[in-house]
């Protein structure tokens, strides 16, 4: 479902950011990616929406090819990824209802279809009676939930979650956490990349580690680059 | 309501201060632009005036039969070129020269003048080359002594035509580019102010042209509603002109709906640019 083939990618004023990556991600998997700051997760992460391409290698996401990929076949992907970022990327001078109803509108949904969706995905993340809120009166886990509910109301195969909790105390966290893994119990792939060591510990799910733009360990393989072959 | 015009107009309840302030800077260039689009028009109106006086005069030798003069009179009447031909007998062109010169009429006292056919060519056809070819026809007749035209004159009134179309051409292409760069800067603010919004419409897999769309017909309406503050301006500035200095013409009901869909044009090409620079770079 996603490819990472040989890549790197370079940039010309901070060097490598992400070092020979090669991985494969199946559908409906939860994969977290972990590291220090730097390692080159979110890097990883904007190469499967196609913010950053690769500068050797590709990267396939659903068919899509990051080497002959133009504007609109982006915007086509993009339409099937569901992405969550650690400051929500909310609009502020929106209710909770019409920043999800945005990602509807932008897709060309069908008008009197967006307020039944809207509903729906905004009581599946736990936020029925909230629509009508705007984002500065919302908490941090209420803001994240709606930032979660936008991702989700296009119906996406995979959600990405770039520090989904890196801005929440642990309570939220870990109220976050739980709507991710019911989320990928309904089939949708997750990827999320954290700092937060304890989350990973207590989950069996898969996890790459990264460090200097490098794979150095992955669960899925039990070991891998050069982390993993120290001693 | 249209998503697109539907976010389009909300701009303006979100931001009203900035739109307020675009439509008052597109209307400001717009207006400099009308004042130099009705100095023009005055310019052309009194050249119009001054070309509709080109005319021919072909002077009749004495003793020419009246009748072969107005065979004569009607058949040049004929010419595609001409609007009007007319034959003027001796009495008439007395009659005339002392109308003309009032209490100096007395120097004409028993004199004779000689008869002429006087012609008027249509618009279109008084430029120097054309006259001259008409005035070469009407010198063929037989009877005709001399042919006057004011040659000089009309080289001069025609340069002086040219040079006030290429200059006006000039100046409205230089006005046109300060109003679209103005136009484009006050867009710029408006994109930049809500280039947040953007990121996110891109980052759920929205097109350019669909976020384009709604800045492009913001960029139509502050360019149509500063064209009409701008009209509104440019017609109080020559009621002033016409109470204080001279009368001048305004524009008319046509020219005046093309400003507007002019203003509509620059604040579209003002928009597209904008946006379409700011999508390119991020």
């Amino acid at each position: 479902m996603i490819r990472f083939s040989h890549v790197t990618k370079t940039y010309p004023r901070t060097g490598t950011a992400v070092d020979d990556v090669s991985l494969h991600v199946a559908r409906g998997e939860f994969v977290f990616f972990t590291g220090p700051s730097g390692a080159g997760k979110t890097t990883l992460l904007k190469m499967v929406y196609l913010d950053e391409r690769p500068t050797t290698g590709e990267v396939r996401v659903s068919g899509t090819s990051s080497r002959i990929a133009r504007g609109r076949d982006v915007a086509t992907l993009r339409r099937k990824l569901g992405i969550v970022f650690q400051d929500f990327r909310l609009l502020e001078n929106r209710t909770a209802e019409q920043n999800v109803a945005f990602a509807l509108e932008v897709t060309g949904a069908s008008p009197s279809a967006i307020p039944s969706k809207v509903a729906r995905v905004l009581a599946e993340v736990g936020l029925a009676g909230k629509g009508t809120a705007y984002p500065p009166e919302l908490s941090g886990g209420e803001q994240q939930r709606v930032a979660i509910a936008r991702a989700l109301v296009n119906d996406p195969f995979v959600l990405i979650a770039d520090e989904p909790t890196g801005n929440l105390d642990e309570r939220a966290t870990r109220g976050i956490f739980q709507l991710l893994r019911e989320i990928n119990a309904g089939g949708t792939a997750v990827l999320m990349a954290t700092h937060n060591l304890e989350l990973i510990r207590r989950q069996e799910f898969r996890t790459v580690e990264m460090d200097r733009g490098a794979v150095v360990f992955d669960s899925a393989e039990g070991s891998n680059g050069p982390a993993a072959k120290a001693p | 309501m249209p998503r697109t015009l539907r976010d389009a107009l909300i701009t303006f309840q979100r931001s009203p201060l900035l739109s307020a302030l675009s439509i008052v800077t597109i209307a400001f260039s717009l207006f400099a632009f009308g004042l130099f689009g009705l100095v023009a028009l005055n310019i052309r109106d009194v050249l119009n005036r001054l070309e509709e006086r080109v005319e021919i005069r072909a002077f009749v030798a004495e003793g020419t039969e009246p009748e072969a003069m107005a065979v004569a009179a009607g058949d040049v009447a004929r010419y595609p070129e001409v609007q009007r031909a007319m034959l003027v007998t001796q009495e008439q062109a007395l009659a005339r020269a002392q109308r003309e010169l009032g209490e100096f009429r007395d120097v004409f006292e028993g004199a004779t003048l000689p008869a002429s056919i006087d012609v008027q060519l249509k618009p279109g056809f008084r430029d120097p080359a054309a006259v001259r070819r008409v005035a070469a026809r009407i010198r063929a007749f037989t009877f005709i002594d001399d042919v006057r035209y004011g040659e000089d004159w009309i080289e001069k009134l025609y340069a002086l035509r040219n040079v006030a179309g290429v200059a006006g051409i000039a100046l409205g292409l230089t006005f046109a580019c300060v109003s679209m760069i103005i136009i484009g800067t006050t867009i710029r603010m408006a994109v930049l102010a809500r280039a947040r919004e953007i990121a996110i419409m891109r980052l759920v897999g929205a097109t350019d042209d669909f976020i384009r769309r709604p800045f492009l017909l913001e960029g139509i309406i502050k360019g149509v509603l500063g064209g009409l503050l701008a009209l509104l301006m440019t017609y109080v500035a020559r009621a002033l002109i016409n109470t204080y200095l001279i009368q001048t013409v305004f524009f008319d009901r046509r020219v005046a709906l093309l400003g507007l869909l002019f203003g509509a044009m620059l604040g579209f090409m003002g928009s597209a640019i904008s946006v379409g620079r700011h999508l390119r770079r991020v």
